[in-house]
């Protein structure tokens, strides 16, 4: 119970928007339903699979600007791959059908060579995190928008929106969406890989101190690589799964995604001075973020004000975090 | 109105664990070049920081003319009069000569009396004329970081002349200049001084101490020792003044015996041709061999490039009598060399992390099962058996490594050396900013290490340290070794003698 306190105290952004949930909760109706708890999961999901491969770049001291981005490539490229070959619309038309596992395949390869290309440029040519994912990021849109011709993809193969989409149980009383069982595979396969693998202690000792960890011998450059592929597969898994999710894809798809992951990440306490985050603490942010949208669609606010809110609590959340540490000084 | 133009007195200042100034007193006549010495952690530069308004003392007082003033910043010493060039120039190399000189005091000029901007030309002549009076000629439009380290310099004085100073503080101003800029700048000097300018010079080069100074005043650990009029003084007078303590620390019983030649480095050349250079030397199983110089001897350079972390044009190691090739820290982790370098916040801790991830991180291959998995149990044991091993205070082995006292850090670092259980240590200054206690722990770990056989090359700037511990000593001095001294007949004098030999 103590540590349920601490962890409140230490995080009051958190606790706050758990009280202000209950107070919606109470008062709206609705609130507290399978359907919206199912669409809060749904949501989350995709979100969180993008800030966990965010998180590796965010706590190596990077970024990657270029997530969002990469995410409506991988989801566009899906697309057309899963296109039915009976659908009119088809982008390619002399594309034969396919699978939709073998399109996950293809996007994925296609997302770890973007990641390769970001943690070549990082760590071969020492450009900054910032700079490189920026320039990733507007190569990847142009790609996209000549991929799809700035047309909107649709008719999708049946069993691929139904996979993604799907659920346990009934959509009127009790149900649990398949997302929340990849999204959880997810959570536990980085969990593993942070704190019981080389690379993971690699990975927080270059955000420690990257001078130190190479002089103990870490190939930092290597860890660097790594970090950025993953975060690449991470965002096509998540592009292929969002296609599927939303039934159709276009290229501005995925806009604005990696600073929704980044602000995540940070309300979930991975430090901006590297070194410091944990997987459940990317889950909780990513999770009150999510919250914090549907509490405002609750309370009726007007959708513009969202984005002001948003930003509001981001910075808050980040501002909070720093002066813990000034703190400790 | 004083005889002095600035007056420290009675100046206290501590450190989380030292005391860095312990009452100590400097008086600067106008006019005069007042040299302050001493050896490495002295305190010289910390109480010119306290001056400059960069530290502020726990206690005592400046007085300007006679005066009592506070300084709280450097700013505040600007305006009273005071500057400060830096033993590490802080210029800004991108911008100009003239935008370097008049950096946060830019002349300023309205455009139809509205708007307040920069006064270029105003600028551009006035940097002109300032230069010209420390005898620089060069355009003031001109970017900074196409000059040599020696004119960047001279700009850094015309910018403490430009601000009308008049007391200037030169910390190591030669310690990268050829002889020809030393010329130069004693020149500007002694044009300072007519103008009534004091001056204070921290050096280590004696000859230069004796030419130049008016006064000296000496310090050692802290203390204020005294002042002399220079030209009473020898150079070793001087030296028994500096180093000439009573040796408080013991030192643990040394009972290694050095066996044959574990590790040679032959002709070992820096890429910086102002670095080390053509320098050879072998270590023993079981030795300690200390590695003694003032600040600049590129001790550490050496060091760093034979780990891997600098660059060489020539050189060659052989480890048992095989050459082996470094390139980067991993190649001589893989060949038995270990590396405690001696900036531990900088280089060495992960300060965020645990006590069990800092110990662990260079020897994670040892702890893996299956290919893959980290066996948590394996690495609590590592930390377990150092803890009892060096008795490492920590509340737990989850305990971020920034919240344990500097003698346990270092521990930990050595622990995470010894893991990967190497043949020869490095360690650059292992007992900097550690208390008396652990200090002696720390030795107790060294001289076991060498008892079981390790090489070790341990640079220190103490020289109680050195020949307390070592069994051989090499003298550096700017790049080059200047000579070995048995670790029996060591004293500070002959190290001092050794360390002070710069090339004409």
């Amino acid at each position: 119970m103590t540590k349920v306190w601490n962890y409140f105290k230490a995080n009051p952004i958190v606790i706050m928007l758990v009280i202000v949930s209950l107070i919606v909760g109470f008062t709206t109706n609705n609130f507290f339903s399978w359907a919206n708890l199912g669409n809060l999961i749904s949501n989350t999901a995709v979100r969180f699979i993008i800030a966990l491969g965010v998180s590796g770049c965010l706590i190596t001291k990077g970024t990657d600007l270029s997530a969002g981005r990469q995410v409506g490539l991988a989801a566009c490229l899906a697309g057309i791959l899963v296109q039915r070959a009976d659908y009119s619309g088809r982008l390619y038309a002399h594309l034969p059908e396919m699978n939709m596992f073998v399109a996950l395949i293809i996007v994925v390869i296609i997302g770890a060579l973007l990641g390769a290309f970001n943690g070549a440029i990082i760590s071969r040519l020492k450009v900054p995190p910032f700079i490189t994912t920026l320039g990733t990021q507007t190569i990847v849109y142009g790609a996209c928008l000549v991929l799809t011709d700035a047309q909107p993809i649709g008719g999708f193969q049946k069993n691929y929106t139904q996979l993604v989409t799907g659920r346990i149980g009934s959509v009127s009383g009790f149900h649990l969406p398949y997302l929340l069982f990849v999204a959880l595979a997810m959570g536990l396969y980085f969990y593993f890989l942070y704190n019981k693998t080389r690379h993971g202690k690699y990975m927080y000792a270059i955000g420690g101190n990257e001078i130190a960890a190479e002089v103990s011998g870490v190939n930092t450059k290597k860890s660097i690589m790594l970090i950025y592929i993953t975060a690449g597969i991470m965002y096509a898994f998540a592009g292929w799964l969002l296609a599927a999710k939303s039934g159709g894809a276009s290229s501005s798809m995925g806009q604005g995604y990696e600073l929704e992951a980044i602000a995540g990440c940070t309300i979930g306490g991975v430090s901006t001075t590297g070194g410091i985050g944990t997987v459940p603490g990317v889950l909780i942010g990513v999770l009150v973020f999510e919250l914090l949208k549907i509490v405002l669609q609750f309370l009726g606010v007007n959708p513009y004000y969202n984005y002001i809110v948003q930003g509001v609590v981001i910075i808050v959340a980040v501002a909070l975090d720093i002066r813990k540490n000034i703190k400790k000084k | 109105m004083s005889e002095y133009v600035l007056e420290m007195k009675d100046v206290y200042k501590a450190f989380p664990g030292v005391v860095a100034l312990n009452h100590v007193q400097l008086q600067l006549k106008p006019g005069t070049v007042h040299a302050l010495m001493g050896e490495n952690g002295a305190g010289k530069s910390t109480l010119m920081k306290c001056m400059f308004g960069i530290y502020t003392m726990d206690e005592g007082q400046i007085y300007i003319d006679g005066e009592k003033v506070e300084i709280h910043n450097p700013s505040e010493a600007l305006e009273k009069g005071i500057a400060m060039v830096h033993q590490e120039l802080q210029p800004i190399p991108a911008r100009t000569i003239g935008e370097n000189i008049y950096l946060g005091r830019y002349p300023l000029k309205k455009i139809l009396g509205l708007f307040t901007v920069v006064d270029h030309n105003k600028m551009y002549e006035d940097a002109k004329r300032v230069l010209e009076e420390v005898r620089m000629d060069f355009d003031p439009r001109k970017k900074l970081g196409d000059l040599s380290v020696s004119q960047m310099q001279s700009v850094e004085i015309a910018k403490a002349v430009s601000a009308n100073c008049r007391v200037l503080i030169l910390d190591e101003p030669t310690s990268s200049l050829t002889q020809n800029e030393v010329e130069a700048l004693f020149r500007i000097v002694d044009d300072l001084k007519k103008k009534g300018v004091a001056i204070v010079y921290i050096s280590h080069k004696m000859d230069e101490i004796l030419r130049i100074s008016d006064e000296v005043t000496i310090m050692r650990d802290g203390q204020y020792i005294g002042t002399w009029d220079a030209k009473d003084l020898t150079t070793d007078f001087i030296i028994t003044k500096m180093v000439g303590r009573e040796l408080t620390n013991l030192y643990p019983p040394k009972e290694n015996v050095p066996g044959e030649v574990v590790f040679e480095v032959e002709d070992f050349t820096s890429i910086n041709p102002k670095s080390f250079r053509n320098i050879s030397f072998n270590v023993r199983k079981g030795e300690i061999l200390g590695v003694a110089g003032l600040v600049g001897a590129q001790r550490t350079e050496l060091m760093e490039g034979i780990f891997g972390i600098r660059s060489i044009t020539k050189g060659q190691l052989r480890y048992k009598g095989k050459p082996i090739t470094v390139k980067q820290p991993k190649d001589a982790i893989d060949n038995g060399i270990a590396m405690l370098t001696e900036d531990r916040r900088g280089t060495g801790i992960l300060g965020v992390l645990s006590v069990a991830d800092n110990i662990s991180i260079a020897s994670l291959n040892q702890y893996v099962d299956h290919g893959i998995v980290l066996n948590t149990k394996k690495i609590e044991d590592l930390v377990k058996e150092n803890q009892e091993k060096m008795s490492i205070k920590t509340p737990s082995s989850k305990t971020p490594i920034q919240s344990l006292s500097g003698g346990n850090q270092q521990k930990v670092l050595i622990g995470r050396w010894l893991a990967n259980n190497p043949d020869v240590l490095i360690l650059d200054e292992p007992t900097r900013g550690i208390d008396v206690g652990a200090k002696y722990e720390i030795y107790c770990i060294i001289a076991d290490l060498a008892k079981q056989g390790k090489s070790i090359i341990m640079i220190s700037s103490e020289m109680g340290e050195l020949i307390g511990m070592s069994d051989r000593i090499m003298v550096m001095c700017d790049g080059r070794v200047t000579g070995f001294i048995d670790g029996k007949d060591a004293t500070q004098e002959n190290i001092m003698e050794l360390a002070t030999r710069f090339e004409a």
